[in-house]
């Protein structure tokens, strides 16, 4: 197994210091937004993190990429260290797809020199040839590579989105990271993109890190899923599994908030309620960062973290971060009814 | 709107319908296209020409009336008490009081003034582009010397720096005093342009078209001066174009306190100097108009490249 790992993430620290003063500045908090982290990502796979907004999953996605350095721990690609200062080969073989197609791009500058930077950053190709590798990307992702003059500001959110994932296919890399896609776009596009990726994925045999809030969304497009709750992951198995039989209450949480097409469906669903917001990842929970919100929490759940480990009945590789994972069954509205009915406070738990 | 963006995602070869190209226009052409639709400013490029062709032609001025550059009439050009003439038909614009043209003068001092604010505006604006790229983008220590520094520059009586400055330098040929003038209107107006730009790229390195350009694995040097400068166009256009009619001005200030350009080298400013109020206003008037003309056109045209650049700001003079 360890032999088709194309990323490994150990022990993930990523903390962003809050400074103050005006001559001396200094720490006098720091957000916790990756706060402990072990992921593997497989040769050939997607991997899907999905959570609420704030959760970290940005924040990792921009760890693995290099564009943070984490605080503590480390990243392996392809068995070798990434460092605070990822080396050109690295930059190579990852690349990444931003959430906003407005302003991932830059509206200063041509289609195709935004296509064509990848090749002069690196030294590939350049005049005509650049120009035809970049046409050829052009038509790979749909776009007509007559375009290749425009300026962003010409081209519709689904168009640019391509423009997008041209720019992270020119070095042929192996592993690419998606944050947030398809999120920005109609939904009509969301699937058109969401298809095209798939696509290039059996075509040029990629990776993918896609993250996602829209659940059915990361469903489709992921073989494994990863549920991140304030900077940790509280749940990780093959997406099947995951959504057939989720086991951290957060998961069930999520997986009851999400919309259903079929209203009948919708109408025999048991929507389970979390109290309270999500506290903030300045000063997080002790132990089960979701304790203060479960509604199995006990005791323990606030004084022992539990280890994220495959749970009593699952798959080796469906891991769960919680001391009383949930049965198949099991109803979890009436572990806290009482709680939930007195409390006014706004629902919640998925944003959007 | 999905389902127009649904067929142009769908049919992404779609054949320009009446066969006319459809080229790619950038935002600078865009902004051009609307500045053209700008009366004010169109005149004041029109004003702007005259005074530069004023400029150009000077030569051929000091052929026509016969009265080369820097000769002198004192018998002529003077009347009995030694005071220069007003208008005239040999001396159009009048004469100065030791008896040269002031058509002429006037017409060389537009070349100097000229030359004068559009090379320290240059020079401001290369130097504040440098230092806000630098200050804003690397950040942390670079960013807090240079912005105190900037902070320095702007709080220091200019005007009283300026005349230290140019007495201890005193420079002993006018070409050197020329390049003292504007290395001081410079050095003097850098700062405001640092700033702006600064704060720019303060925002503009935030964007995710940066994190973009970072994951690829382009260098500092590279983002700074490929990604992030065509996005600073149109802050520095604006500015830059506000800069000049400032730099001119400053050096006429510079000139008429005897601390800008040096005699015999003509400049509005030192014209002015040499006016003699009370009897032969042509003095005041000749080089006080042209400098008025010429600011008030350069700052209408900088007002019309805002305008043109960011049609959602505000008029600072409503016109249609």
């Amino acid at each position: 197994m360890s032999e088709d790992v194309l990323v490994k993430v150990e022990g993930a620290y990523k903390h962003f210091p809050i400074k103050q003063g005006i001559i001396f500045k200094h720490e006098v908090a720091r957000v916790h937004a990756v706060d402990g982290v072990d992921l593997e990502v497989r040769r050939g796979e997607t991997l899907g993190i999905v959570g609420e907004s704030g959760c970290g999953k940005s924040t990792l996605a921009r760890c693995i990429t290099g564009l943070h350095p984490l605080t503590k721990g480390r990243i392996l690609f392809e068995g070798k260290e990434v460092g605070p200062t990822p080396d050109k080969a690295f930059r190579r073989e990852v690349q990444m797809i931003f959430q906003d197609p407005y302003g991932s791009l830059n509206p200063r500058r041509r289609v195709g020199s935004i296509i064509g930077d990848p090749f002069d950053i690196h030294g590939i190709a350049d005049g005509a040839e650049r120009k035809r590798r970049v046409q050829e990307l052009m038509e790979l992702v749909g776009l007509n590579p007559e375009h290749y003059n425009r300026f962003p500001a010409e081209f519709s959110g689904g168009q640019r989105q391509r423009i997008g994932v041209a720019r992270a296919l020119a070095l042929k890399p192996k592993l690419i990271v998606c944050d947030e896609p398809v999120s920005a776009l109609d939904v009509s596009i969301q699937a058109q993109v969401i298809n095209l990726l798939k696509d290039l994925q059996d075509e040029l045999g990629l990776t993918y890190i896609f993250i996602a809030h829209d659940l059915s969304v990361v469903e489709y497009v992921s073989d494994r899923v990863a549920v991140m709750y304030l900077g940790k992951v509280t749940e990780n198995a093959e997406a099947e599994e995951l959504y057939a039989k989720p086991r951290h209450p957060y998961t069930n949480a999520l997986l009851s908030a999400a919309s259903v097409a079929d209203p009948d469906e919708a109408e025999k669903r048991e929507r389970i309620i979390l109290t309270g917001d999500v506290p903030s990842p300045i000063n997080p929970p002790p132990a089960c960062r979701f304790h203060p919100r479960c509604p199995k929490a006990q005791a323990i759940c606030s004084t022992e973290e539990p280890p994220l480990v495959p749970r009593e009945g699952d798959l080796p590789d469906h891991l769960t971060a919680c001391h009383f994972p949930v049965q198949l069954g099991e109803h979890l509205t009436q572990a806290r009814a009482g709680i939930a009915q007195e409390s006014t406070e706004p629902t919640l738990g998925v944003s959007e | 709107m999905s389902l127009t963006e649904l067929a142009a995602d769908a049919v992404p070869a779609d054949a320009e319908p009446s066969g006319r190209k459809i080229q790619g226009r950038s935002p600078f052409r865009l902004a051009m296209s609307r500045l053209m639709h700008d009366k004010m400013a169109v005149a004041s490029i029109v004003v702007l020409v005259l005074i530069i062709l004023f400029a150009i032609g000077a030569p051929l001025l000091a052929s026509w009336t016969g009265h080369p550059y820097g000769a002198q009439y004192p018998d002529i050009a003077r009347d009995s008490w030694g005071l220069p003439k007003g208008p005239s038909k040999q001396f159009w614009l009048g004469a100065d009081p030791l008896g040269r043209d002031v058509l002429v003068r006037a017409a060389y001092g537009a070349r100097i003034s000229l030359f004068v604010g559009i090379a320290a505006t240059v020079l401001a604006t290369l130097i504040g582009v440098v230092i806000g790229v630098l200050a804003g983008y690397i950040g942390g220590a670079v960013d807090a010397i240079l912005a105190r520094f900037m902070d320095v520059v702007l709080s220091f009586p200019y005007l009283l720096v300026a005349i230290v400055i140019a007495t201890t330098f005193r420079p002993h040929s006018t070409w050197l005093s020329l390049l003292l003038t504007i290395t001081v209107i410079a050095i003097f107006s850098f700062a405001a342009m640092a700033r702006i730009v600064r704060g720019q790229v303060i925002s503009l390195k935030e964007k995710e078209f940066i994190e973009a350009a970072r994951s690829l694995g382009a260098g500092r040097m590279r983002i700074m001066f490929v990604d992030i400068l065509p996005n600073l166009v149109a802050p520095v256009t604006v500015l830059s174009s506000l800069l000049v009619p400032t730099s001119i001005v400053f050096e006429a200030t510079l000139s008429f306190l005897g601390v800008g350009i040096q005699p015999p080298m003509p400049s509005w400013g030192s014209m002015l100097n040499d006016a003699d109020y009370r009897s032969s206003l042509w003095l005041l008037f000749v080089p006080g108009g042209l400098l008025l003309l010429t600011t008030l056109a350069f700052n209408l045209l900088g007002d019309g490249i805002r305008d043109a650049f960011d049609p959602r700001s505000e008029r600072l003079i409503t016109r249609k």
